[in-house]
């Protein structure tokens, strides 16, 4: 009970009118050490310089982008022409992003929830569990177009042909929408991993022992408690996935060719889609800048645009979800922290 | 009454003839002076007693640190077992064995016999055992989730799966029950779609208890259950425990003598891992057999 319901009706809210009443003052940096100021001066000038380089990219491309963004474009496909008017519109790179988010984050979700579950909830034997973590320490570390190689020599083996393309005397393109897909899934695994393993350690042990004195088994309470109490960082974990897959370009141009619109292979709907090859918004951007071809740095400028209000729309959802959860948090600091992407934790 | 005496937080209603407890006869001066609790409402003992679990010579480890030491105990249902002790008595741990939660702690070793109605529980699945013998925490921790949701994990699964499971009329009249049974319902009723974690700690720790009854077990282990708890939230829960009694064995470690005196029939004093003292209540309070429980009780340590 509050104890406001205890207190007498008529119990005076504030003081009377006119009495003095004193408040502590403003503590005045004048009155800290030199290298405390230039320090607080420093944080400062680090802080705001921050905040207007994100804004100057975020205005800029929004000049840029804006300027060039047309309906038209989401509706027409990419066309080879050397002039910027009739080489079409970025319709494909847009289903292709949508394909390959949807692709990787189906086969990184189970597996990295199931992952950081067992991390968290089993890891047991204890020299298993560690390899995993390095193992996946090292999959965050590597850079996208080494693991984008490396899937490229595993898609190109003649038995994962019906993933690909493949030629009539056996060799197998090894470039296809799920090849990157599965790629995708790899770089975005990390991320889930972590954000599962490290809300399932933040659940406290009274949830896990309230559920065993029921006689509920540890499956039952994972699945039933635990999983249910995390869906926000898990939702958080899958969000920064995407976000991870849609603005990566090296497994694009390495594993999904060259051409900018979706090129199926044979006629099963879906399926030759799939096995065939396209882009996506990243890989637009660097064909048509003038870092790529160069034949229409305009349509690269409203694609860039486009890929950042995404990636942005991103980072707000896991902003609201990591506020919006049930369960008791921590502070705004370590909320913010885990936007940033997976990093290694030095602390152990 | 001696006017120096703290009131009673609150006197327990429950059946009792019109009796009141004589003055202690001051025959320990120490005791009887020193001992702040007030003259309990003598309760009328229950009609039905019958034992539901034994111990038996039970010794317990975490590694190579015995903190049980051959203590043998019987748990009846019909009344109310309190255990109490200092800290790191062994009490705590003595409770978590009778539904074999200390094996969730690496390292727990065991010796000795526990009986649940004459069957050896390290003999019964763990979980069923669990579903027999449930328990009650120090802190509420409700699952977070909805009301209705926290009752009715507790409950066995039965016909149905899933989505269409939870609406089952038989899950919805057991989950009423078990509010009802926790004396929670008629605060709750109007939205148990609510999350439980907005109510308040003695609502939430009387849902933990509503959970632990919807297993419909036959003994209710209780850790300490009030301490987190404000005065009118414990004398709830004093009140529910008492009137329990009679369709479960409780048990309960408390490090609140005066709740013991007022709940209990049975109190049983550990001290360093071994059993001290086991008797009524008024047998343990008022005439304490050992020197170490009469220190204890008195306050000299602890």
């Amino acid at each position: 009970m509050s104890a406001a319901g205890l207190a007498p009706a008529g119990l005076a809210q504030s003081p009377p009118p006119g009495t003095a009443i004193a408040r502590a003052p403003r503590e005045r940096t004048s009155s800290w050490p030199l290298a405390d100021r230039i320090g607080y001066v420093l944080c400062w000038t680090v802080g705001i310089g921050l905040c207007l380089i994100a804004l100057a990219i975020v205005l800029f491309m929004f000049f840029k982008g804006i300027a060039y963004l047309r309906p038209s474009l989401f509706v027409q496909s990419p066309a080879p022409s050397a002039v910027q008017s009739q080489s079409g519109g970025f319709l494909d790179p847009i289903e292709g992003t949508l394909i390959v988010a949807v692709l990787g984050i189906a086969i990184a979700a189970p597996v990295g929830i199931a992952l950081g579950t067992w991390l968290a909830e089993y890891g047991r034997p204890r020299a298993l569990a560690r390899s995993v973590e390095s193992a996946i320490e090292i999959i965050a570390g590597a850079p996208s177009v080494v693991l984008a190689l490396f899937g490229l020599l595993i898609f190109d083996k003649g038995f994962l042909g019906f993933l690909s393309q493949s030629a009539a005397g056996g060799g197998v393109y090894g470039r296809s929408f799920f090849a990157a897909g599965a790629v995708m899934a790899v770089l975005a695994l990390p991320l889930i991993v972590a954000s599962t393993r490290e809300a399932l350690t933040r659940l406290p042990d009274h949830l896990r022992e309230a559920s065993h004195a029921l006689g509920r088994t540890r499956v039952t309470t994972i699945r039933r408690v635990l999983l249910p109490a995390i869906r926000a960082d898990l939702a958080t974990g899958m969000t920064l996935g995407i976000g991870r897959i849609i603005g990566d370009t090296a497994i694009i141009t390495i594993l999904l060719g060259t051409f900018l619109d979706l090129e199926p292979v044979g006629h099963a709907p879906l399926y030759g889609t799939l096995r065939g090859t396209g882009s996506t918004l990243t890989s637009y951007i660097f064909a048509n800048s003038p870092a790529g071809e160069g034949s229409a740095p305009q349509k690269a400028y409203a694609a860039a645009f486009l890929l950042l209000l995404v990636v942005l729309a991103l980072n707000g959802i896991v902003t609201w979800l990591s506020g919006g959860s049930d369960v008791p948090r921590d502070g705004r600091l370590s909320r913010a922290f885990r936007l940033i992407p997976y990093m290694p934790d030095m602390s152990r | 009454m001696d006017p120096l005496m703290p009131p009673p937080v609150r006197r327990i209603q429950v059946d009792r003839d019109p009796f009141v407890a004589p003055p202690r006869a001051a025959t320990n001066g120490a005791v009887a002076t020193a001992v702040a609790t007030p003259p309990r409402p003598t309760r009328s003992p229950s009609a039905h007693v019958r034992e539901r679990m034994r111990i038996e010579s039970v010794w317990l480890a975490y590694g190579e640190n015995w903190v049980v030491r051959d203590v043998s105990l019987p748990v009846r249902q019909g009344e109310v077992l309190a255990m109490i002790g200092a800290s790191g008595s062994g009490k705590t741990t003595l409770l978590r064995s009778l539904n074999r939660l200390t094996e969730i702690t690496a390292g727990a070793a065991r010796a000795g016999q526990i009986t649940l109605d004459g069957q050896d529980i390290h003999e019964l699945e763990v979980n069923d055992l669990r579903r027999r013998v449930t328990m009650v925490f120090q802190q509420p921790n409700p699952f977070p989730m909805s009301i209705f949701d926290n009752v009715a994990y507790a409950l066995a699964e039965r016909s149905g799966r899933g989505r269409r499971r939870r609406r089952s009329p038989q899950i919805e009249r057991a989950v009423s029950e078990a509010l009802h049974r926790a004396g929670l319902y008629d605060e709750v009723s109007g939205d148990l779609e609510r999350s439980a974690l907005r109510l308040s700690g003695g609502q939430q720790q009387r849902l933990c208890i509503a959970r632990s009854l919807a297993a419909e077990p036959e003994v209710l282990l209780l850790d300490e259950p009030c301490s987190a708890l404000d005065p009118i939230s414990t004398a709830t829960i004093e009140e529910l425990i008492v009137s329990l009694r009679d369709s479960v064995a409780i048990v309960i470690v408390t490090h609140n003598l005066q709740q013991a005196f007022r709940v209990a029939d049975h109190v049983a004093f550990m001290h360093l891992g071994e059993l001290v003292e086991y008797g009524t209540s008024e047998q343990v309070f008022d005439h304490p057999a050992m020197e170490r429980t009469r220190d204890y009780i008195s306050g000299a340590f602890g």
